[in-house]
This record gives structure tokens, C-alpha cells and sequence, in this order.
């Protein structure tokens, strides 16, 4: 008894076929689409691999672009194949090629869930490799004049505009640092030298940050020193002022970026798993299954699997078990040989 | 003698009329790009309206837009016509108005030469309109508490970071004016009342810019205050630091951004106009091949396809001729009333 079987005139075969020339044309404008993702996440990592440590893991865009490349591939066969199942003649010499294909499509799928599922799951590689990445940045940030980290500045600076975002976890982040160079500290100074040995590791510490983390949107003139001494500033409570520099932290801030990207990339994957092997598959059999083969306007019959689910499943498991038992019989006939000498 | 006069077959012919219809498509296509540049360039003025004073001038997208409209109407309705003339039935339809749709069309071509010259000329009131405006923008600065001017200080804040630059010509500007609002000023601080008595204006002036001046790319934490003091800073000299803040003025940076789409904008105008001139001469020959059959009932008949009727100075002294009769014909009419009107 088939799997879904239903019934085909010519009409509805030609209407078949045609449906089906159009999704493969569209899914192969999706593996496109695919495939420019996958060159754009691949950039957005090469961008802001600094404050990743140059240690980030390009995985999911090379394959995502190998995939959009299959893709492509992949559906233009599948839309020429429904454009050939029309004449007969084309369509005979096609037709050994049919199972492989769907076998193909099969196994191409597989890759979809796959990768659908390494886009969710790398995003706590991301989140790790960040906040590694960003507490180096932040150590670097003074060193304007050694060779390999003197962009850090600009990199941290322009990351911190960018996404509005102060520090690793929030502002005090750079209290904790020493984020002017030496060069540009009078250490002839007395306040200089009281606080460079207050301090176990004689940094110069100060409770202030960069202007990057200034808030564009405050009412009055940012405060960057002094972010504590409320008697430092007129009419200021570091307690209360909320508008001065951003309060979120940058890990936060990229990483929902970065994990947006993967997120919208991996439902765009799911939706692209589409049941056009299926469609195929009906339109195989329904010209295979004609009950007349000269006259194109008889009826004929199309289905998902020639016999029900269960013997379908029942047939592959018996095929598995006769290809071990067959190579057992191969063993036991070989090694009565060599015990025998 | 016609100008530019081709032989036509029933193959020929056939070939020019769906090469013309190609080209339609893409004129169609054409005609939806100025649209959209026209709608680019209109949000890209309203997203930073409040730096020219809410005053600048939107003619030029709205004329674009227009433009795209049309375009796209009249090569529609041109692709459609070349795709009927391969029919003698429906193209006896359109044939009547073919003479005044093609006039129509060179008219449409003209404006739209018109408009790419309009796109290189309009720099020069911009320039005004952004000056004014910039110059009011660091003058409302402070002013957070103000209705109707409290995003100022932002909007001018993320411009100076987007566009890399400081101040209307440079960052001295910001010297000029009071930027600090009173409100966050310690009145009874003797630092303070002395600044504001030095001043005629009675304002809070310093030698300080705000952050947004301040340039990423420096080796050094930004120096915002008391930049022309020396002494105030460790190893500093304000006349040979270069990477401090940005250097250019925000009139000459944003200047150059709008410059350049509006050039870019009429450069590719005028690529439309030539493919729109293409399209109208291909059109002007599908017609006058169909019209100079030599049997009008057989369609693989030879036929002849022209420019122009007769040549460039007749056709001139023609209309000039046409454009005559119409004038005479008016006065006439008036002569014969006020005839009438002064006898009576």
C-alpha cells in the first residue's frame, strides 16, 4: 500500500512540474541569500577580531558558505530535472540520475540541521572567546606605541561608541586598569608619584574612563574624572546619575550582537529545509507509474513511499542485516584457514 | 531626403521590436532606481533637518520622485506598445497616438537633462543652508532644558563623531560660545564668576571642546580642556598636536557627504537620459517601419524606418512654420473681435 499516494492527470502533472520549476528557482535565489550571510558574518568576525583575540572560531560562516554554494548547485539541477520530466524523451535520460539526487538532497538536509544546530550552540564559544578578548583590550589599551596592539585605543575606542557600551562588565572595569601611558605621565609630579605607590603593582590607577564611554544623550557635559567625588562636580551624585556614560558593559553589548546575527541566520536555515524533496519525489513517480506510456494524457498515480512507513522501515532494516551477515559469512569462511595452519 | 533611413524585413523588424521591448524593461527598472535615489536623498535631508535650521530646501528629491513616476510609467506603457506592434491588430489600436507620445517623450528626456544639471547646481544654496544652521546648532548646545532644542547637544554629538569633525570651520568655534549650561555652573565658585565678569556677554567661555571633538585614533586620553595651556598637560604643545581632535569643520565634512550623492545622483540621471533617448529613437523606428509597408497586407513585406521625416532644417523650418500659423490664427481671431469690439 503506497505512502500518500494520490492520483495524476496530465493537467495536474504539468501543474506539478511547473510548481515545483518555481520553488527550485526560488530556492536557489535562497541559497544565494545563503551563501552573502555566510561572507557577512565571516567579515563582521574579521572586523573585531582584535578585541577577540585573533582567537575566534570562523566555522559556522565557511560552512554557512559552503553550504549556499550546495545549495545553489544542488537547485538548479533539481529545477532543470522538473523542467525535463515534461518531454519524455529528456526525461528518460534523467531518470537514472533521480535516486542519487534525492539521496543527495537527503544527506544535504542532514548538513542543514547540523549547522542550524552549530549556530545556536557556538554561540557560548563566542560569549567565552569575548569576554577573554575584551579584558585583554582593556589591559592593552595604553600600549599607543608597541608594535601588534597599538590600534587597541582606536579599536576599544571606536567599539565603545560604537555600541554604546563602557568597560567589560560595566564602567568600574577601568578603574581597575592603567589606561594612560607612562609617556604621558609627569612622574616628576607629586600626585603622580603618591599614586603610583599607593599601589601594590605601582600602576597609576584613578577612578576615571575613556571619553568613549561618554553618553551623547546626557543633558549636561560629560564627566570622565573624578567619576566617584561627587564633591568634585557641581550638583553631581555618582549614585543617581544614570545618563552621564553608558552603563552597559561592552561584552553584553557585542555578544547580543553577534548572537542576534546567529540566531536570525539559523532560523533562515530551518526555514530553508523545505519539502522539495518530497515534491519531487511525487513528480518522479507519477511519471514513472503512467499506465500507458505513448499517450501523455493518461492517468497515473504518485507517492512518498512505495510501500506504508513501518515496511519501508522494516525493508532497510533487513537490507542492513543481510550486508553484516554477509560479511560474516566472508569472516567465518576465512578464518578456518588460518587456524588450520 | 529622411534622415537616417534603414531597410526593414519581416525578421528585421521583428528583432528590433522585442530588442526595443528589452530595453523598456530596463528603462522601467531605470525609472524605479532615480525613484528610490530621489526617496534616499529626501530621508537623508529629513534625518538631519534640525542641523539647517528645519529650513532646507526639498525640491530636489520631490522632483526626482516625480521623475521616477513618470519614467517608469511611460516605459511601461512603451514596452507594451512594442510588445503589440508585432500584432496588426492591436498595433492599429496605438497607432494613433504614437506621434504625440513620442513628442511627450523627448519633452520627458529634456527635463530629465534639466534635473541632472539641477543636481550639480543645488551645492551652492546647500552650502548657505548648512552654514546658517550649524552655526545656530553650537549656539543651542546647552540649551537640554529648552523644548524643542533638548536633542540638540545629541544630534550635534553624534554627527561630530560620525563625520569626524569639530566645530562649524574648526574646533576654535567652540571657544566662542557658552556650551555648558548654567545649571551644572557653581555660581558661587570664585573661578567662575571670574570668567562670566570677563566677559562682555556675560557668558561661561573656555578653551575647551566637547567629547564628541575628540579623536579615537590619538595615542594620548583625550585632551578636552584647557587646550591652548600648555603647561596644564604633561609633554604637550596645542601647535604641533595634530591627532588630538579632528581638525576638519562639521560645514566641510557634511558639505562633501551631500556633495557626493548629489553628484553621484546626477551622474547616473544622466545614464537614464541616454537609455531613455535610446529607447524614444528605437521606438521613433518601429513605428515608421510599420507605417511604410510597402503592401500593407502582407506582413513579410520590405518597409523603411527613418529618423526623421525629411531632414533637420526642414523639419525645423516645418515647425517653425506650424508654430506661426498658430500665432497668426490667434491674432486673427482677436483682430476680428476687437473689430467688432470698437465698432460697437
Amino acid at each position: 500500500m503506497p505512502f500518500l499516494s494520490l492520483k495524476f492527470n496530465l493537467q495536474k502533472r504539468v501543474k506539478l512540474a511547473q510548481g515545483l520549476w518555481m520553488l527550485y528557482w526560488l530556492a536557489v535565489i535562497v541559497g544565494i541569500i545563503l551563501f552573502s550571510l555566510g561572507i557577512f558574518f565571516k567579515i563582521e568576525l574579521r572586523k573585531r577580531s582584535e578585541i577577540m583575540d585573533n582567537n575566534e572560531s570562523h566555522l559556522v560562516p565557511n560552512l554557512l558558505i559552503l553550504v549556499g554554494m550546495l545549495s545553489c548547485g544542488l537547485n538548479a539541477f533539481g529545477g532543470k530535472l522538473c523542467h525535463d520530466s515534461l518531454d519524455p524523451q529528456k526525461f528518460s535520460k534523467m531518470k537514472p540520475m533521480l535516486r542519487p539526487y534525492m539521496l543527495l538532497c537527503c544527506g544535504f538536509n542532514a548538513l542543514l540541521l547540523l549547522l542550524v544546530l552549530l549556530c545556536f550552540l557556538m554561540q557560548f564559544a563566542v560569549y567565552l572567546t569575548l569576554a577573554e578578548g575584551l579584558k585583554n583590550a582593556i589591559r592593552f589599551y595604553k600600549d599607543t606605541d608597541t608594535p601588534g596592539r597599538c590600534f587597541m585605543k582606536r579599536t576599544l575606542d571606536m567599539t565603545q561608541i560604537e555600541f554604546r557600551c563602557c568597560g567589560n562588565n560595566n564602567f568600574r572595569d577601568w578603574f581597575e586598569v592603567q589606561w594612560i601611558s607612562n609617556r604621558y605621565l609627569d612622574m616628576s609630579n607629586d600626585v603622580v608619584k603618591d599614586r603610583v605607590l599607593s599601589n601594590v603593582e605601582g600602576k597609576y590607577l584613578m577612578d576615571s574612563v575613556p571619553f568613549s564611554c561618554c553618553n551623547p544623550g546626557s543633558p549636561r557635559p560629560c564627566i570622565q574624572h573624578h567619576l566617584t567625588n561627587n564633591s568634585a562636580h557641581y550638583d553631581y551624585d555618582h549614585r543617581t546619575e544614570e545618563l552621564n556614560i553608558w552603563n552597559r558593559g561592552c561584552r553584553q553589548a557585542v555578544f547580543s550582537y553577534y548572537s542576534g546575527i546567529m540566531n536570525s541566520i539559523g532560523a533562515l536555515l530551518i526555514f530553508t529545509m523545505a519539502g522539495d524533496v518530497a515534491g519531487l519525489k511525487y513528480l518522479s513517480t507519477a511519471l514513472e507509474t503512467m499506465a500507458d506510456p505513448e499517450n501523455p494524457e493518461c492517468e497515473s498515480e504518485g507517492w512518498l513511499l512505495e510501500k506504508g512507513f513501518k515496511e519501508t522501515l522494516a525493508d532497510l532494516l533487513s537490507k542492513v542485516k543481510t550486508f553484516g551477515r554477509a560479511n560474516q559469512v566472508e569472516e567465518g569462511g576465512t578464518s578456518p584457514n588460518v587456524t588450520a595452519t | 531626403m529622411a534622415l537616417l533611413v534603414v531597410k526593414f524585413d519581416l525578421k528585421k523588424r521583428v528583432k528590433l521590436a522585442q530588442t526595443v521591448w528589452f530595453m523598456y524593461w530596463f528603462a522601467v527598472l531605470a525609472g524605479i532606481l532615480v525613484l528610490s535615489l530621489g526617496l534616499f536623498f529626501k530621508i537623508e535631508l529629513r534625518k538631519r533637518s534640525e542641523l539647517m535650521d528645519n529650513n532646507e530646501s526639498h525640491f530636489l528629491p520631490n522632483v526626482l520622485i516625480a521623475m521616477g513616476l513618470i519614467a517608469c510609467g511611460i516605459n511601461a506603457f512603451g514596452g507594451k506598445v512594442c510588445y503589440d506592434s508585432l500584432d496588426p491588430t492591436k498595433f492599429a489600436k496605438w497607432k494613433p497616438m504614437l506621434k504625440t507620445f513620442l513628442v511627450f517623450c523627448m519633452g520627458f528626456n529634456a527635463l530629465l537633462i534639466a534635473t541632472a544639471l539641477l543636481c550639480f547646481v543645488m551645492r551652492i544654496p546647500f552650502q548657505f543652508t548648512l552654514a546658517e544652521g550649524l552655526k545656530n546648532g553650537m549656539k543651542f548646545y546647552k540649551d537640554t532644558d529648552t523644548p524643542g532644542r533638548c536633542y540638540m547637544k545629541r544630534t550635534l554629538d553624534l554627527m561630530q563623531m560620525e563625520f569626524r569633525c569639530c566645530g562649524n570651520d574648526n574646533y576654535r568655534d567652540w571657544f566662542e560660545i557658552q556650551w555648558v549650561s548654567n545649571r551644572y555652573l557653581d555660581f558661587s565658585a570664585k573661578e567662575v564668576k571670574d570668567r562670566i565678569g570677563s566677559n562682555v556677554d556675560g557668558q561661561y567661555l573656555m578653551d575647551g571642546v566637547p567629547f564628541s571633538c575628540c579623536n579615537p585614533s590619538s595615542p594620548r586620553p583625550c585632551i578636552q580642556y584647557q587646550m591652548t595651556n600648555n603647561s596644564a598637560h604633561y609633554s604637550y604643545d596645542h601647535y604641533t598636536e595634530e591627532l588630538n581632535v579632528w581638525r576638519r569643520g562639521c560645514r566641510e565634512a557634511l558639505l562633501s557627504y551631500y556633495g557626493g550623492i548629489m553628484n553621484t545622483i546626477g551622474a547616473l540621471v544622466l545614464l537614464v537620459t541616454m537609455l531613455e533617448v535610446a529607447v524614444t529613437v528605437g521606438l521613433q523606428y518601429v513605428d515608421t517601419s510599420l507605417s511604410t509597408l510597402a503592401n500593407p497586407e502582407d506582413m513579410e513585406s520590405e518597409s523603411e524606418g527613418f529618423l526623421l521625416e525629411k531632414t533637420v532644417k526642414e523639419t525645423f523650418t516645418d515647425i517653425m512654420a506650424k508654430m506661426k500659423a498658430m500665432g497668426k490664427g490667434a491674432k486673427v481671431e482677436e483682430g476680428g473681435e476687437e473689430g467688432v469690439a470698437t465698432v460697437s
